[in-house]
């Protein structure tokens, strides 16, 4: 299988423009997706929201043996090679059953942060405890006044006596509750905006000095607040170099809106289908409402838009290992801000078109239309990437 | 796109370049940025180089003279086209007429015209929109009933882009009036301007420019021979005619072109603080139309390479969003580039008589944007409007 791989990506990857899947990617597809037809209906996803961890220990598992969570990492550390389009494709499975397992925090944020800073023997033992779904990992670096401002850090680290000292609170960082290993960004020096002096620890959750307070999000996920208290690690737990933290976090949070923009693009789909659906079977003044020309150019336009936003999923995939920083940060900015748009467009205009039941907690629509809402808000929304695009140069 | 264009096709664009650089005439060159934009000799002298050349009608059949490039090759050339700006190989001739003839006509009509369409030799223009007969275009009545050899024609045409430019007109017209579908009783017909009974009249719009007519049947004979394909065939081959080669209907290059002038113009003038390209506002509009487009140009590629793939000509409905969004995009570029000039877009272009003969060169920077903005409008509205695209979408992708 890893040679195929390697060599659809290379058909992939622009010396020839092809956006086909080969056969094995194919296969990936279906067998992703079976997974989350069996495992993921509504009533399935309530009762895994409702559970004690909040997330499914037995998906997990399976994930793990179909080889889905190391699939993206290096062969050298028990992973499979596969590449962005293989994340695409499962995150976009992913997003049609809305899943809500912890593969975004463990193996895309920290899994990133993993492959791009840590030395080999922590890539090995790492990477591969969360291929094999032994260890689970969350990546807290959003605080309370951060927004989306990666290097708004106040969380402080300082060595003394030969061990980093963690002083700060991190907010919302997903699915940490649950994590065996937290990956905290923390300022080592300057201002509390400065995008010099962020460095990267990696912290046993169960570290003496750590409160976790972890609660669901309002999209059916897990996210705590973490307080550091004079939490102590010693000097090994540096993840990268000191102080040069900013571009790793800001290498995590492309790889984040690649996979986000993946997703979306997965439950919009849902949404759209779905939608369509609704028009052809409700019936109002004698005939299926969606013969009335209004509601199909509402519909024709949430199309345009889950295009549009497959077109950028792919775009963000394929830039993801671009390596001129400026072209790829103007390229994710991009990708994020048509996301936000497609994601804002899909959600509202499928509850607008279901009507009533488009916001009863029953019925899947308004489900799918939450975990939007928040992806339009996850790793920076429209306006926030729209400004930053108005202060580059367009590559193009 | 350079990350999903390969080096063959960079190599091919920058090839495309300096032919550009080389071979557009010093005429074509200076108006482009005019307005009205370029003369019919323009048009037809880079039709002329480019035929030389081998590439006017790079998406036909080899045999015909086309070029055996692939969908991404034919895509750059337009959008390079495009974003010089030259002046555009005549649609109504080479993705139009040209198309049809080299599908569905015979030989004599293939030798007559093909080689004719290329060379812009004949210049054709389109007779399908009537006064009555616009989005449903089913409806038209314009008549040709057979007598002897021939057939005679009666009715009218209107919206005619480029018939006062036009030596023939390719012209559905309903050949069976009993029809069972109104869409079954329409031929194809083609029609020399010159012969007796045809009148053209110009409409003035709203540009300053002179782009479409009415044009009048009133007992035009044509000979039989004139007609293209079956009798009663026509709907097929329109429907054909308007499924060719639509990639290239989102015109990215265009409002790309259009973009980069409003930056440039922008830069001459004044904000509150400093130079209105610097304006955040100003910035933050181009980079909205720079995100669009660049969602736009791969959903693109994905269609091109769709097709490809499909290896059928039947319309993809998919284009319907091509056509819908690159004219929205077209528009907001066109709305960019009158928001920037303000106040300065007021001048007919009479200005230039009132100067008389001396008038500074930089004003007709800003003297061709207000009618490029009206003019702008009718791309939401022709080859189908935007309504009749999301009407395509919802019944051809969606199934309502």
């Amino acid at each position: 299988m890893r040679s195929n791989v390697i060599s659809s990506l290379k058909v992939f990857w622009g010396f020839k423009m092809d956006f086909e899947l080969s056969n094995e990617q194919q296969l990936l597809k279906d067998s992703v997706s079976r997974l989350i037809a069996d495992n993921y209906d509504l009533q399935k996803r309530g009762a895994i929201i409702k559970s004690a961890d909040g997330y499914s220990k037995t998906v997990w598992k399976q994930l793990a043996d179909l080889g889905l969570l190391g699939l993206s990492f290096s062969s050298n550390y028990g992973g499979f090679d596969g590449g962005p389009v293989e994340q695409m494709i499962i995150l976009e499975a992913f997003g049609t059953g809305l899943l809500i397992e912890p593969y975004l925090a463990t193996i895309v944020l920290s899994g990133t942060a993993i492959q791009s800073a840590a030395d080999e023997n922590k890539k090995s033992e790492l990477l591969s405890a969360i291929s094999n779904g032994d260890h689970l990992m969350a990546f807290a670096h959003s605080e309370r006044l951060s927004r989306y401002q990666l290097s708004q850090v106040e969380t402080r680290a300082q060595l003394k006596n030969g061990n980093w000292i963690l002083n700060g609170e991190k907010t919302t960082v997903l699915h940490g509750g649950i994590a065996d290993t937290i990956i905290v960004t923390a300022r080592t020096k300057g201002s509390d905006r400065s995008t010099d002096g962020i460095s990267l620890f990696l912290v046993p959750a169960k570290t003496k000095g750590i409160t976790i307070n972890s609660y669901p999000t309002i999209d059916g996920m897990q996210a705590a607040d973490i307080k550091l208290s004079n939490v102590s690690v010693p000097q090994n737990a540096l993840l990268g170099e000191c102080d040069k933290g900013f571009l790793i976090i800001e290498n995590i949070e492309q790889h984040g809106i690649a996979a986000v923009a993946a997703e979306s693009v997965g439950a919009m789909q849902c949404v759209l289908d779905m939608t369509v659906d609704y028009l052809k079977t409700r019936t109002q003044f004698g005939r299926p409402i969606g013969d009335f020309q209004v509601l199909q150019h509402r519909a024709a336009d949430m199309y345009v838009a889950v295009e549009e936003a497959r077109s950028i999923a792919i775009y963000a995939a394929m830039m993801t290992t671009e390596k001129d920083t400026e072209k790829r940060r103007h390229a994710m900015a991009t990708t994020k801000a048509q996301i936000g748009i497609s994601c804002r467009e899909v959600g509202q205009g499928g509850v607008q078109l279901h009507g009533g039941i488009g916001i009863t907690e029953e019925y899947a629509i308004g489900h799918y239309f939450k975990r939007l809402s928040m992806i339009e808000r996850q790793f920076g929304d429209v306006e926030h990437h729209m400004t930053t695009l108005s202060m580059m140069d367009s590559p193009d | 796109m350079e990350l999903a264009f390969s080096s063959e096709e960079i190599v091919f664009r920058d090839e495309i370049r300096a032919f550009i650089a080389e071979k557009l005439p010093e005429s074509a060159r200076k108006n482009g940025g005019r307005w009205p934009h370029w003369s019919k000799e323009d048009v037809v002298t880079w039709q002329r180089i480019l035929n030389e050349k081998g590439w006017a009608v790079p998406h036909w059949p080899v045999e015909y003279g086309g070029t055996n490039w692939t969908a991404v090759q034919r895509y750059i050339f337009i959008e390079e086209l495009l974003r010089t700006p030259t002046p555009e190989p005549l649609s109504f001739n080479v993705n139009m007429v040209g198309p049809v003839i080299c599908t569905f006509g015979n030989d004599g009509q293939k030798k007559y015209f093909l080689p004719k369409l290329r060379n812009l030799d004949i210049w054709f223009c389109q007779g399908f929109s009537e006064p009555g007969a616009g989005s449903d275009l089913a409806s038209l009545k314009t008549s040709a009933v057979k007598d002897g050899d021939e057939y005679v024609v009666n009715g009218q045409k209107i919206w005619t882009s480029q018939a006062h430019n036009a030596d023939w007109i390719f012209a559905l017209v309903r050949t069976n009036p009993n029809a069972a579908k109104p869409q079954m009783g329409i031929s194809f017909l083609l029609i020399d301007m010159k012969s007796e009974g045809v009148t053209v009249r110009g409409i003035e719009t709203i540009d300053e420019s002179r782009h479409v007519n009415e044009v009048f049947f009133d007992n035009v004979r044509v000979p039989l021979s004139n007609i293209v394909g079956e009798e009663n065939k026509g709907w097929d081959y329109a429907k054909f005619l308007l499924g060719n080669e639509r990639t290239g209907i989102a015109r990215v290059g265009l409002s790309r072109e259009r973009l980069g002038r409003a930056k440039k113009l922008a830069a001459k003038l004044p904000s509150f603080n400093g130079p209105l390209a610097d304006d955040p506002q100003f910035k933050r509009k181009c980079a909205t139309v720079e995100m669009q487009l660049k969602s736009l140009e791969i959903t693109i590629m994905r269609i091109i390479d769709r097709q490809r793939r499909r290896n059928d000509s039947t319309p993809d409905p998919a284009t319907s969003m091509l056509k819908l969004r690159g004219a929205e995009i077209q528009q907001t570029t066109a709305e960019l580039l009158a928001d920037v000039a303000g106040p300065m877009v007021a001048p007919t272009g009479q200005i230039r008589a009132a100067y008389e003969g001396d008038f500074p060169a930089e004003l007709e920077e800003t003297l061709g944007i207000i009618p490029h903005y009206f003019n702008s409008r009718a791309a939401t509205i022709y080859g189908g409007s935007n309504e009749i695209q999301r009407n395509i979408i919802s019944k051809g992708i969606l199934g309502l």
